[in-house]
């Protein structure tokens, strides 16, 4: 066991290089100079290659390259051009309400989505799986910034209950800032809620014609356990792996409706590091969200075990 | 047919839905257990063996599958006759796996690969016995000891996939018989097995008959099964029962012309014959051919014209029954 998870790390450090590699030389694709963008139309060709110098952009994009990685192995990120502190920090203080709205957003996702195809697959082809089938197929296809803009006219404007954008003061009470995210993670939720839902139906459905399902009858156990223990059990590996994409891919920054909720969160932080050209922020941010994504594909690795007893490491 | 029986199956007919039809692949199915009795139900495949037994169970896939006819009478412990078609499910329920337990055919994927072999056995036994967790999962160990599994006290915390398939099917059995069932139905329970792992397990369950007293309905295509376990034989053809009688009567003197056939497809008997190994002409019967008269007679050798419109009934005779106009001709 661990031999196999030392060769998972190793392999996990490979991702990473190739990662990072990738990161560095596409953001280096895109046309445009920092210092250029920087300085405004007024600078001198002077002043901006002076700027170069103090960001090492005027060396050669290898020698960029091999020094970013040095500071990376490190651990340091490296400093903003635009927003004056370290990339770290940047990163840190937009991590908070793109965790918990990922968190919440795939609870939310989840709780709908596995209960849901759960009827939908027991009661097969009757109504109730044709309402939760529909229903799924709408969420698939609404687009997020629309159901937001409706979200918030309804329960932000409309009803107050909920506020409108943004994620407080800063200093604000925790649970105030959480509040802030009650409607955009009900949108992602129900956004995301649709593909847990057709995966967990199709596993249901695959298992509960197995044989040990009529062995589970065959014992005089009742029909909800015999779906919650016996099939559903059986079903969990294509769940718990449609449940982790989601919620390595909202880890990601949900770009779209953090805008539309105004949400200070990593989606946002990268996007206005794109138009500023600030390398540093975009690397270090996309090198993060990468690491992260690979630690929840072995966390989703590691729960497999756990779920299914043939799965060993 | 009287009440002295465990089990009588009388008239029985399922049917299934399929896309665009309905067919009936069991229709007219009577046979009995007794307590204590071991019955081996005969046929080649797809002629109703496995439907008849899911019947039993209540166990029929839903929604296609369902039973349109005929009663399928059952004696509880307490006494009392109940007609398992009619019984509400929970109360069905309740007799499955502690009044009537089954094994079925497939060892590999009959177990959950999920949960250990010992709570498997150890959640129908605190079902339907009552006992708490710890001593349902000492009854596990029990049983597992009982069917002669080795090291019982730490197989009883292993998955199924860490056993071989002659190891699952003793699990399987130990399962079946955790609640003291009075009728066991086996559903070629050893077809999947290899040889020597098949002969042990039969052996294991003759076994644990004689000592439970179980009546068990043993469902298998194996005449050489049959002449080793069983008592009395219903064999089936195309969704009915064509003959039923005890063993010696059926392998001395087989009154339907299919027995005759399949007899004549042993091994050890085709050997005295000349022309070396047997087989039944043509394909098999299938239920969605069959428009009135004999379903054998397109493959029956002694078939006349009268075979191929009369309906043709179950005749009773003492402890025999024969589906066939002209038995008496034939062998007399």
């Amino acid at each position: 066991m661990w031999l196999k998870l030392g060769q998972r790390l190793v392999s996990l450090m490979i991702v990473m290089f190739l990662v990072a590699t990738m990161v560095f030389f596409l953001t280096r694709l895109a046309p445009g100079d920092p210092a250029a963008l920087m300085l405004g139309d007024q600078a001198t060709a002077e002043d901006i290659a002076q700027l170069r110098q103090v960001y090492g952009l005027d060396k050669p994009i290898i020698v960029q390259f091999v020094l970013w990685l040095k500071e990376i192995a490190r651990g340091n990120l490296g400093h903003s051009i635009f927003l004056q502190r370290p990339v770290i920090q940047a990163i840190a203080e937009r991590a908070e309400p793109t965790f918990f709205l990922a968190l919440f957003s795939v609870s939310i996702a989840a709780l709908v989505g596995i209960p849901a195809g759960i009827v939908s697959a027991v009661w097969r082809g009757r109504l109730l799986d044709q309402i939760v089938s529909g229903l799924a197929m709408l969420a698939a296809n609404i687009p997020s910034f629309w159901l937001g803009l409706i979200f918030i006219q309804l329960f932000a404007v409309r009803l107050g209950w909920f506020p409108v954008a943004g994620y407080g003061e800063p200093g604000a009470p925790f649970l105030e800032r959480l509040a802030h995210l009650a409607l955009p993670a009900t949108v992602l939720g129900i956004v995301n809620s649709a593909l847990i839902v057709r995966f967990t139906r199709a596993s249901m459905l695959d298992v509960l014609s197995d044989d040990y399902v009529r062995t589970a009858r065959s014992k005089g156990i009742s029909e909800a356990r015999v779906v919650l223990r016996h099939a559903f059990g059986n079903a969990l590996v294509p769940i718990v792996t449609v449940v982790a994409l989601t919620a390595a891919l909202l880890v990601g920054g949900a770009i779209v409706t953090e805008t539309v909720f105004g949400l200070p969160g990593i989606g946002n932080l990268v996007v206005s590091a794109v138009l500023r050209r600030d390398y540093p922020v975009i690397q270090g941010a996309l090198i993060v969200v990468a690491a992260v994504y690979v630690l929840i594909n072995l966390l989703t690795d590691i729960i497999y075990t756990f779920v299914d007893p043939r799965v060993r490491y | 047919m009287d009440t002295s029986h465990l089990l009588s199956i009388r008239d029985l007919e399922a049917r299934f839905r399929t896309e665009d039809s309905e067919v009936t692949p069991v229709r007219g199915v009577t046979l009995s257990v007794g307590a204590g009795e071991t019955v081996a139900l005969v046929g080649e495949s797809g002629s109703g063996k496995s439907v008849t037994s899911l019947a039993v169970m209540g166990l029929l896939p839903r929604p296609a599958g369902r039973v349109s006819g005929g009663q399928i009478l059952f004696r509880r412990r307490s006494g009392e006759m109940v007609d398992l078609v009619s019984l509400p499910l929970p109360e069905l329920r309740k007799l499955r796996g502690s009044e009537i337990a089954m094994i079925f055919q497939e060892p590999m994927t009959s177990l959950n690969p999920v949960m250990t072999v010992g709570e498997q056995i150890a959640e129908s036994v605190r079902l339907h016995m009552g006992l708490s967790q710890g001593a349902a999962m000492r009854r596990a160990e029990e049983m597992l000891d009982l069917v002669e599994i080795p090291n019982a006290r730490h197989r009883v915390y292993e998955y199924p996939h860490q056993m071989s398939g002659g190891m699952r099917q003793r699990v399987m059995i130990a399962l079946a018989m955790s609640c003291n069932p009075s009728l066991l139905i086996a559903d070629e329970p050893t077809t999947a097995l290899d040889v020597t792992i098949q002969a042990q397990i039969l052996a294991l369950i003759g076994r644990l008959q004689r000592d439970l007293g179980m009546g068990v309905l043993f469902i298998t295509h194996n005449l050489g099964v049959v002449a080793e376990i069983a008592d009395r034989v219903t064999v089936m053809y195309a969704g009915q029962v064509v003959e039923t009688g005890s063993v010696r009567d059926i392998f001395r003197a087989p009154r339907h012309p299919y027995t005759g056939a399949l007899l004549n497809c042993l091994p050890a008997r085709a050997r005295h014959r000349e022309d070396g190994r047997r087989v039944v002409q043509s394909i098999p019967g299938s239920v969605e051919f069959v428009n009135g008269g004999c379903s054998f007679a397109p493959r029956c050798t002694r078939a006349a014209d009268i075979c191929r419109t009369d309906a043709i009934a179950l005749e009773n005779e003492k402890e025999r029954s024969v589906r066939c106009l002209r038995w008496r001709e034939t062998f007399a």
